[in-house]
């Protein structure tokens, strides 16, 4: 069977992962820690695909018919 | 602090013991003077419910104590029936000589590490003990409390002897960290008095709580088992008084236990014990813990008031004179508030209560009103009565809705009901058939503002469900503008003079002889509006500059939840000038229908005879149509559809005949049916549609049942007065004849299994939602969006970085996008 790339899909928004410095911005931002985020299993196909590990933090850019683009920010947890 | 977590446990006999304040023993609760027993179950040390009498144990008094426990020493042991469920699964996985674990060791390392649940223990016990090899018995639970092992009767005592042999390191195995013997009492803790406080009835009487009633029921057994006992009584009086005990102590924990009677009052009264005083919508956690009483607050049948403003609402004067407000005494208003307070309690607009500065609260009485007034200084603050103007919530329930709980300004008024405009009456979802609505008060001056600027009528005219207004014009209000906008319609001026000033008394005059309707309507409008939208006929209305040049006002133009000139307005002008437009429209409506009156009749259904032919024709039609098809489908020469089966294939077709002939009828309707005041209505879009009066005037049509013509009841017939096997229209639900009529009693009977298919799917669909919408706002309520814009929990974890991914106001959204040109316009 042929191997599908799922990020190549319309329906699947762009998944990136934050470094260190982005992170630490990102919670600064928000004053927050890491558990206070939104959370997404290691093995969800997204994240196997960019090799996030449990801990990272995943950058989603949603395209919205309202907002143009909306961000969204998840941790990765194990599943 | 934080609480980190909450652990849930037995309680040990020793603890009973340890916080006990009293040793119940005796059965008598007063001596001869009607003092508490020392030692009896309303033992003074156990708390306070009498006012003026000080704790034996605390000290304190009625408000300060709360009362302390006592214990009771059973004469046998008991088990906890909430419990046995629990004493009966370790009874199963344990030895009944050494009291080891059945499972072999072997196994248990297979396990290690896992959290077995007490089913795959049970399944993995072995017949023989592992250990000390004894052949364990047949164990058998008759619920709700006993135990049987072979042929014999476990009794209590043999339980907890089992129980206790339970070592430490086999009950880590399967999880239970209390010891397993507290689950067969030994002490049975005596709850405070003021648990089960008694009352003193008119009489001198004293009644005591079912509570305590039960808990004499289980001192007197227990001593009279303990009298037996001593005596050396044989055996089976002891058992059958044991039994009874436990009997006593199970109803006591809960008294709905099934396969065991219900222990009752001398009166024949269940009685309500423990578990009912914790269960159901109007139990502890429901009732009192997850939902209180509100002070503040008044509940009353709601009646319709067109002369009261949209934001008002009709608060009667005895209402009134027992909701108050606090108010701050000062410089300003000391004169005023003295008045209020001379006025008194009894006599609106007065007051309640003053507090005083240090915090003491005092009645206002005829036989003080005087010298509290004198005493008034800045400082004090004065409960008054509800006034006019004050900002009071207004709720209708299910609040299904933030409109469901909106403010408004208060009116007092005679009589008894609450008075509301009419047009509020879509968002509330209200009608006067009886409706019931609640009314708080807010206390503080911030609540008052936060009410007035979040919460008021006129903020909710838009709708954030589909951006537009949810506030309209209704029934009546439509027909009456649809009448007066209509083309060649004029009012002379006595007529117009009159409508215009009933509404308004400071708008001017225009200076001319007649008005047509449309012009008249015009005055009431913004004079830079102009605006073009199909009408709900479809047709062109036009506003240009503050004036209906063209069309009819109807329910699409000021309708609740459609109204796009509400719309405009809204947008344009703002909610208040909206609000004003509402309410002058409809009372426009109102005033001019009252000048000739509006009614309807049955005769305005009356078709004329061509009509009646056209219409016969048309059946004929269908009956033919239908006959053919079905004469081809025994022959099976029906040409099938794309994907069905021939008999999926013949019913598609005869409905689709069914549909295009009751089309066609409605045809003939419109063509036919001259102007009538049920056809204005309907026009409007006030109430009722074509297909009403088709069904009534001319033809029911096809009644379907889940979406199918009628093909069930008996066997392959619809009723037993028809052939097996009849396929004709008349056997399979179709009415013919309309509603005025009338139709045969088999066409009744059809209808009558549609509606009650109609009504069974409604209730069903309501409860459905409800219950859907419940646990939506049950996942939702803690939600809260923070001042950074990020959506947040209870625990402060971020749901959403921006509230539905956007931040847009869903209620200031626009459907069609900017439309530049006509902003430019107006700039």
């Amino acid at each position: 069977m042929k191997e599908i790339d799922i990020t190549k899909n319309d329906l699947v928004p762009k998944h990136t992962l934050l470094n260190d410095g982005e992170k630490l911005e990102l919670f600064n931002q928000y004053e927050i820690t890491l558990r206070q985020l939104p959370r997404i299993l290691v093995n969800d196909p997204v994240v196997q695909n960019i090799g996030g590990k449990v801990g990272d933090v995943v950058k989603v850019v949603r395209k919205s018919p309202t907002a143009g683009e909306a961000l969204y920010y998840r941790v990765i947890v194990r599943g | 602090m934080k609480v980190e977590r909450i652990e849930f446990g037995i309680v040990s006999p020793e603890m009973v013991k340890g916080m006990s304040a009293a040793k119940i023993t005796k059965t008598e609760l007063y001596d001869q003077e009607g003092y508490p027993i020392e030692g009896g179950l309303m033992d003074p040390r156990l708390g306070v419910i009498d006012p003026g009498v000080r704790c034996r144990t605390c000290g304190g008094n009625m408000g300060e104590c709360f009362g302390h426990f006592g214990f009771l020493e059973l004469t046998r042991p008991v088990t906890h029936v909430h419990y046995s469920k629990i004493v009966f699964a370790l009874l199963k996985v344990f030895c009944r000589k050494c009291s080891r674990i059945l499972v072999d060791p072997r196994d248990m390392e297979k396990v290690k590490g896992r959290k077995l649940s007490f089913k795959e223990f049970v399944t993995l016990s072995k017949k023989k003990c592992p250990y000390c090899n004894t052949e364990q018995k047949k164990l058998k639970m008759i619920k709700p409390y006993t135990f049987i092992e072979g042929a014999d009767t476990l009794n209590a005592a043999v339980v907890r002897e089992r129980l206790e042999k339970i070592t430490e390191e086999d009950l880590t195995l399967i999880g239970i960290k209390a010891r397993p013997e507290w689950l067969v009492l030994t002490l049975l803790p005596i709850p405070p008095v003021t648990v089960r406080p008694s009352i003193t009835l008119e009489t001198g009487e004293r009644s005591e709580d079912d509570l305590t009633h039960k808990l004499v029921d289980i001192v007197r057994i227990n001593d009279r088992l303990k009298e037996n006992i001593d005596l050396g009584a044989p055996d089976f009086i002891i058992e059958d008084l044991w039994e009874l005990l436990q009997y006593h102590i199970s109803t006591y924990f809960d008294n709905e236990l099934s396969g065991v009677p219900p222990a009752r009052h001398r009166s024949g009264r269940v009685l309500k014990t423990l578990s009912q005083r914790l269960k159901t919508k109007e139990g502890r956690f429901r009732g009192n813990l997850a939902g209180k009483r509100v002070n503040f607050s008044a509940r009353t049948v709601i009646s319709p008031d067109p002369k009261i403003d949209l934001d008002e609402v009709g608060v009667p004067k005895v209402i009134a004179k027992e909701l108050t407000v606090p108010v701050r005494v000062n410089e300003t208003n000391i004169e005023n508030v003295k008045k209020l307070v001379l006025n008194g309690s009894e006599n609106w607009p007065g007051a309640n209560y003053v507090i005083r500065p240090d915090g003491r609260r005092k009645k206002i009485t005829d036989m003080n009103k005087e010298e509290i007034s004198n005493e008034l200084t800045p400082g004090y603050v004065v409960e008054r009565h509800l006034q006019d103007n004050d900002i009071v919530l207004f709720n209708r329930q299910p609040s299904l809705h933030r409109m469901s709980l909106m403010g408004h300004r208060v009116r007092v008024m005679p009589f008894k009901t609450f008075r509301m405009n009419l047009s509020v009456t879509t968002p509330y979802n209200a009608d006067f058939d009886g409706d019931e609505m609640n009314l708080h008060v807010p206390q503080t001056e911030e609540a008052k503002v936060e009410a007035e600027n979040l919460m008021m009528v006129p903020k909710h005219i838009r709708s954030p469900r589909f951006s537009g207004p949810i506030i309209g014009v209704i029934r009546d209000h439509i027909t009456g503008l649809y009448l007066l906008t209509k083309d060649d319609v004029k009012l002379s001026r006595k007529e117009f003079t009159q409508i215009i000033r009933s509404i308004d008394t400071t708008i001017e005059m225009p200076d001319k002889e007649t008005l047509t309707g449309k012009e008249l309507f015009s005055l009431f409008l913004p004079k830079d509006l102009s605006l073009e939208f199909k009408s709900n006929s479809g047709e062109l209305v036009v506003i240009e500059n503050g004036k209906l040049v063209k069309g009819v006002v109807d329910k699409v133009a000021m309708g609740a939840e459609s109204g796009k000139l509400i719309d405009k307005i809204e947008k344009l002008y703002g909610s208040e000038v909206a609000k004003k437009f509402i309410y002058n429209s409809a009372r426009l409506a109102i005033e001019f229908l009252m000048k000739g009156g509006f009614s309807i009749s049955i005769s305005d259904q009356d078709l004329p005879d061509a009509a009646r032919k056209e219409i016969a024709e048309i059946i004929e039609k269908i009956r033919k149509d239908v006959d053919d098809i079905n004469r081809q489908y025994e022959k099976g020469e029906l040409k099938l559809l794309v994907g069905r089966s021939p008999k999926e294939s013949l019913n598609h077709m005869i409905k689709t005949v069914l549909r295009n002939g009751l089309n066609d009828v409605q045809k003939v309707l419109e063509r036919h049916i001259k102007d009538n005041p049920t056809l204005a209505m309907v026009k409007s879009g006030a109430r009722g549609s074509l297909v009403n009066m088709v069904q009534t005037a001319a033809m029911v049509g096809q009644e379907m049942v889940m979406g199918e013509r009628i093909e069930r009841g008996y066997y392959q017939r619809t009723f037993p007065h028809f052939k097996k096997g009849t396929v004709s229209l008349e056997a399979t639900g179709f009415v013919s004849r309309g509603f005025k009529d009338g139709v045969t009693p088999f066409e009744f009977f059809f209808d009558a299994i549609n509606s009650r298919e109609s009504l069974m799917d409604k209730s069903l669909k309501t409860r459905h939602s409800g219950y859907m919408e419940r646990r939506l706002v049950g996942a939702l309520q803690d939600l809260k969006v923070e001042y950074d814009g990020t959506v947040r929990d209870s625990a402060n974890r971020i749901i959403e970085f921006s509230p539905g991914e956007d931040g847009l106001d869903p209620s200031k959204i626009e459907k069609v996008g900017v439309d530049v040109r006509t902003i430019a316009k107006r700039i």
